[in-house]
């Protein structure tokens, strides 16, 4: 049955980060859209693991389909490996090295944001 | 309109149950600190989108195989908590390798995709 929820919440992540990628910065040369989908999507995963998840008590299957289903398919990382790839074919090398590294840096910072506003939120 | 976005839904649901299935398996097996798993879910994942992307498939697939499957397959944001759970716990080495492997070698298969997908674009 958690599959099935997997695969639910996997239709709407998905759906959600297509409908970003055609409503902003169509014609801009940078990935902005999987750039701020990425690292938005990686503050959310770590402060729903690290305190959503802790203070509600949502069923396990559920919270596989948030946190894995929704939040793992609305980012992506095959997105960002062939845009970087492009970036790189299409001359502009060090755009793509830029991308590469904001993702890199900016991915773990946010993450690391989500834990800390949770821990904030718990002592408060 | 509707039915690109149902290519990419159903795209995505499948993507996220093979990966959940794939990670789960292989993370649970392995005896490495490093998550397998999602290693390996990425790496496949960033090769095939690269040879749809060379090829230069039709829109259709392009949504349903690409921006759905290949999307929902590979997480970027399981990927980053994991990363930040190995540094937390301070085993920085194995930080550094997951860090240089997935970067890495995601660029040089989604290359190798790419180039191969190209040589079969019609």
């Amino acid at each position: 049955m958690v599959y099935l929820y997997v695969g639910i919440a996997g239709f709407l992540g998905a759906i959600l980060r297509y409908l970003i990628g055609i409503s902003f910065f169509m014609n801009s040369s940078f990935p902005y859209a999987t750039l701020s989908i990425n690292l938005f999507g990686s503050f959310l995963l770590s402060w729903l693991t690290t305190n959503f998840f802790k203070r509600f008590s949502l069923s396990s299957s559920l919270k596989t389909a948030i946190g894995t289903g929704f939040v793992g398919s609305f980012t992506t990382f095959s997105t960002l490996s062939v845009e970087t790839v492009e970036l790189f074919e299409s001359g502009r090398f060090l755009i793509g090295i830029l991308y590469i590294f904001v993702s890199i840096a900016g991915g773990l910072l946010m993450s690391r944001l989500g834990f800390k506003v949770s821990m904030e939120e718990q002592q408060s | 309109m509707l039915i690109h976005l149902l290519l990419v839904g159903v795209g995505g649901f499948f993507g996220a149950i093979a990966r959940f299935y794939l990670s789960q398996m292989l993370n649970n097996k392995s005896s490495f600190r490093i998550p397998i798993g999602t290693l390996t879910v990425n790496l496949v994942g960033a090769f095939i989108l690269g040879i749809i992307t060379g090829i230069e498939a039709n829109t259709m697939i392009a949504l349903f195989f690409g921006t759905g499957f290949m999307g929902a397959f590979t997480t970027f944001s399981t990927l980053k908590l994991e990363m930040i759970q190995l540094y937390v716990k301070k085993y920085k080495r194995e930080f550094l390798i997951y860090t240089g492997i997935t970067y890495g070698g995601g660029l040089i298969v989604a290359y190798l995709g790419y180039i191969i997908g190209a040589l079969f674009a019609s």
